[in-house]
Order: structure tokens, then sequence, then C-alpha cells
């Protein structure tokens, strides 16, 4: 099936003279949670603005279910809600009368019951008449994020939605993308928080300084780069690898001495563990218990961008 | 067009202006009252009449378009500045609507409430002096022309200012100092002739000109003139925003 959001050949330099996309294309596909994963200042925000029309592209195109989003933008954006980076909110005004001024911008009728269940689901209800200026932060990321959904998107977009924010409105945040991503609603995060990535999304993007240095299926992703540790607790502490182990390279003795680590990939022909075990018992060490550990996002990421700061990778 | 949109930016303004409504209403009620005491009591008592008439009469439509103009573009300015200032205006750039949806909402919004206050005014005046107003489809005409043209300028402004400063400014040392001089409280005759050809490159002289013939049938100009200088200043103010538009200066990086 087509791509619900095509970007092809996107650059953006800012009036500034910064550029900060360079030829970027990327597709997203139906129905799927997109994690775009990236350090600061890698142009995250500026590619979410071009799509979302906040920003004016340079170069390149987007279109949205088929609809250019500068030529066809209203097609284009009736689609789209967007949760900003930064907690821009009315203050005066009070929750429900925002959420529903939401509502009327893309030009969708009233639908006052549909907009008490978004307050709901984001455990707003019973401050619907308060004036979110005296919201605290969290309550004021869950306006927002009621305003995006407020005209039934299918497509939402998340600017680093849990940054800052506490545990139980991340819960409830999470929960929310669930039942959307259920629904159909194609959603694409950005995040700092990479354990979210990992527990959230379908395929994962790494940007860095403006390109797109990598698109990945997160299950391909973590096995094609994922790492696996087998550790060893030993029963007696060693004070150096014995001899018979000491040139290889994959083992390496814990600190204390009491932990053999052997680090593997796990796309290897051989991993070597049978050769490594039969080895230990050669040299008459023994152990009382293993265990085995993949490498997270967080490895693979630093990984990455490491790389590609040091000109290594693409 | 989002028909929907204008009608949620629309209903949006107006309840931000419902909020401060005594504030909004009673400070133009005070000042016109002052202007009267002062004007229509302590000059009145020297200069009877003006044009052949009452010179308490004579200055109404000056006040009423001193208070049109001034409100026309600090609300319009703020009620644009404000979504910038606060970055609330992503949503409007996401939104499916185009710049026109977001003038007719906020010029529309502006232009209501300085209607709505001229028209206060106006009340206000019949508790000091008799007022008659000879022609009241065109007094309409003017004071509608006249607080869309001002919303436009006042929008413009807002797009324009990067800060609270230049919003006081243009209201402050431009809007005020040309009403004064553009004969809200006085007819341009009775300049002497070098300072009335100065006066003439006032586009305000036209407004309340026009504007107090439509009352008292007595005017500075021409009405066709007025009303003509009217519409150009509100094309002039269309055209600059349909260039703010195509270019997306100050909105979008
Ligand atoms: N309005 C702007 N003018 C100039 N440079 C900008 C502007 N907005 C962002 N940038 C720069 O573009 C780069 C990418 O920013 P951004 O898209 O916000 O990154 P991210 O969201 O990944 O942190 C940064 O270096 C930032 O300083
Ligand atoms: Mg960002």
């Amino acid at each position: 099936m087509q791509d619900i959001i095509q970007i092809s050949g996107l650059s953006k330099t800012y009036a500034t003279g910064f550029t900060a996309l360079k030829n970027v294309n990327l597709g997203i596909r139906r129905g799927e949670i997109f994690a775009l994963l990236g350090p600061n200042g890698a142009g995250k925000t500026t590619l979410i603005g071009i799509v979302c029309g906040t920003v004016n592209a340079s170069t390149g195109t987007v279109t949205v279910d088929g609809h250019d989003n500068v030529t066809d933008f209203r097609a284009a954006r009736e689609l789209i809600g967007l949760v900003p980076q930064e907690l821009t909110t009315d203050a005066f005004e009070s929750v429900w009368a925002t959420v529903s001024f939401s509502r009327g911008l893309f030009g969708k009728p009233k639908n006052p019951a549909y907009i008490e269940k978004i307050l709901k689901d984001l455990s707003l209800w019973d401050k619907k008449d308060n004036k979110i200026m005296t919201l605290s932060g969290g309550m004021k990321r869950r306006v927002l994020i009621a305003k995006a959904l407020s005209h039934e998107p299918r497509i939402l977009f998340l600017d680093e939605p849990t940054a800052g924010v506490d545990v139980e409105l991340r819960k409830d945040m999470w929960q929310v993308v669930r039942d959307l991503r259920a629904s159909g609603v194609t959603i694409i995060l950005t995040t700092h928080y990479i354990e979210e990535a990992e527990d959230m999304a379908d395929r994962i993007g790494v940007i860095s300084k403006g390109e797109i240095i990598l698109v990945e299926e997160k299950k391909e992703l973590m096995r094609k780069l994922g790492k696996k540790e087998l550790a060893l607790q030993l029963q007696q502490k060693l004070t150096a690898l014995p001899p018979l182990l000491a040139d290889n390279k994959q083992l390496a003795l814990s600190a204390d001495g009491s932990e053999l680590i052997y680090t593997y990939d796990t796309q290897a022909e051989r991993t070597g563990i049978t050769r490594l075990l039969a080895a230990l018992n050669e040299a008459g060490i023994r152990f009382r218990d293993l265990s085995t550990k993949q490498s997270s996002l967080e490895d693979i990421f630093v990984g990455l961008v490491h790389q590609d700061r040091n000109g290594a990778a693409k | 067009m989002n028909f929907r949109a204008i009608k949620a930016i629309y209903y949006f303004e107006m309840a931000r202006t419902a909020r401060t409504l005594m504030q909004s209403i009673l400070a133009p009620v005070i000042s016109t009252s002052l202007y009267f005491v002062v004007f229509g009591a302590a000059i009145g008592s020297r200069i009877t009449t003006m044009e052949g008439v009452d010179y308490g009469s004579f200055i109404v439509p000056g006040l009423i378009m001193l208070t049109l103009l001034m409100q026309s573009v600090m609300n319009a300015s703020f009620g644009i500045y404000f979504p910038k200032f606060t970055g609330t205006i992503y949503e409007l750039l996401s939104a499916p609507i185009s710049f026109v949806e977001i003038v007719i909402g906020y010029v529309g919004a502006a232009a209501t409430k300085s209607i709505i206050l001229g028209l206060i005014i106006l009340l206000t005046s019949y508790l000091f002096v008799p007022v008659r107003i000879a022609h009241p489809f065109w007094m309409v005409t003017f004071l509608v022309l006249t607080a869309v043209t001002f919303s436009l300028l006042g929008f413009i402004i807002g797009i324009w200012a990067d800060g609270f400063e230049k919003l006081q400014i243009v209201p402050l040392l431009i809007i005020t100092p040309l009403t004064f001089l553009g004969g809200a409280f006085y007819s341009v005759n009775v300049l002497p002739p070098f300072w009335q050809a100065v006066t003439f490159f006032n586009p305000i002289v036209y407004l309340i000109s026009g504007f107090r013939w439509s009352f008292y049938e007595v005017s500075d100009v021409s009405v066709a003139i007025s009303l003509g200088m009217t519409l150009a200043f509100l094309f002039a103010c269309i055209a600059i925003i349909w260039w703010i538009f195509r270019t997306g200066y100050r909105l979008k990086n």
C-alpha cells in the first residue's frame, strides 16, 4: 500500500543560513508508529514543522495521503494532528473552550460527546472548566494532545511528548497512543527516551545533523545491530583471564573478577559459545550461573550517531 | 473556504473581548465624557459653533473616529500578536485554513468590537449634546469601512511587531496625533492656508470629514473624495496583507 506520508528531497535552510535538513527522503507507512530519534538540533522539529505547515521547506515535496502539502494543503492538513514540542497554550481560556476551538479551526462540526471522550481519556474531564494557566505542565501537555486529537486526525505527530513529564502521564499517554494505533491512526513521534521508542515503535528512523542516517523495522534493527552479552558468574574469582582464553577479544573479566562477559553478534554464522564453554571446561573454570542480555536501542543509537559524527557511517 | 474556522477564530476573539468587557467599554465612555467636559464646556464656551454646527455636536463624529481608529488598530494588532508571542500560532499555521480565513476571523472580530464601541460613544454623546444624523446609511458605511480598514492596518502591525513596544508605537505615535491633527475637533477651514495644505496629506482628514458629513452635511473635502480615500486605504491594506500571505513574512520560517 502507498505510504501515507511521502517526503522527497526535502531540504531546509533557515534565514540564518543554517541548513537544518539535507535532502531528506522518508516514507511513513499507513497505521504504523514511527519513532524519529536523534540528538538535539538534529532537525526533528524542523522536519515535523514542514510536514505540518508551520515551517516552509527550501526544496522538496511532502505528500500526505496523496495530497501535496503545499498545493493541496487543506486536504493534507485536515488529516494531521500536531502536538508541538513547546508547551504553547492560551492562558485565559478554559480547557473545554480551547479544545473546541481547535476542532472548529480544522473545519469539523461541533461534537461535544467526542470532546468529552478525549478529555476523559486524557484525565482532563474534571479540569474542563479550569483556565489553562492554572494547570501544571503535565496537564498542559494533556491539553495539547487533546487539541491535536479534537478533529479526529488520521495522522498524529508527537514532538517529544514525554520530555519533562511525570510517569503517570507517560503511562496514560502511551495508552492513548496504543488505542489510536488500534483504530488505524498513524503516529510519528520523536523522543529522547529510547526505551519508549523501543516499547512503542514499529519502525525507527535516526536523524543526525539534518540527514536521515537509518530507517529500519525496530525488530530488524535490534537484530541487525544488536549484540548480545553472555555473562558467566564464576564460582571462584579470577585475577586475570587464563592463558588459554587471553587472546579471545570478545571475552572480558569484570572488575571484581567474579564475572566473565562474552559479547557476540547474533547475526554471525557462529557465535563461538560452544567453543568458549569447551575452553572454560578445559581451563577448569566453573560457573554458578549464566545470563544473556540484548543490547538496547540506546546502545545502538549512541553507536550510530557516534559513527556518523566521525564520518565513518553511510 | 473553511467557514467553521472563521467562526471559531471570530468567537474566540469575541470571547477574549467579553472577558475584559468592563474595561473595554468603561474606558472609552469615561474618556468621551471627559472630552465633552473639556472641549465642549471649556472650548465650547469660546467657540459656540463650527461650520454652523453647535461645537459640542460638531466634535461627536471626530470623537467616535478617534476611538474607532485606536480600538481597531489595537484590537487587531493584539489579536494576532498574542498567538505569535505565546507560540499558539502553530495551530493557525497547521490548520487547513489559508491566510484569508485568519484575516477574516481576526479583523472581523476587531472591527466588530470597535464598531460596538463607536456606537456606545454615539449613545454617550446623546447625554451631553444634541446629535443629528442626516445620512444614517453613509454614517454606517463610513463606520464599517473605517473599522475594517484600521483593523486590517492593526493586523499588519501585529504581524510586523516583534515586541510590545512596537505594538504601542503606531497607535500612540501615529494614529492619535494624526487624528487630533485631522480635524477631529475643528474644521480644517479654520487653519491658515499653508497648514490646510499640509493637513490634506493626512489620510485621517478624509475619514473624519466624510463621517462628519453623514451627520451634519458639512465637510472639509467632498464626500466622494472621502469615500475614495477610505477605499484606497482599504485596498492598500489588503494589498499589504496579500503580500504577507504570499511571502509568509514573519509568520513562517
Ligand atoms: N527558526 C530558526 N532559525 C534558525 N535556525 C533554526 C531555527 N529553528 C531551528 N533552527 C536550527 O535548526 C537545527 C535543527 O533544529 P530542530 O529541528 O529544532 O532540532 P531537533 O528538534 O532535532 O532538536 C538546530 O541547530 C536549530 O538551532
Ligand atoms: Mg525538537
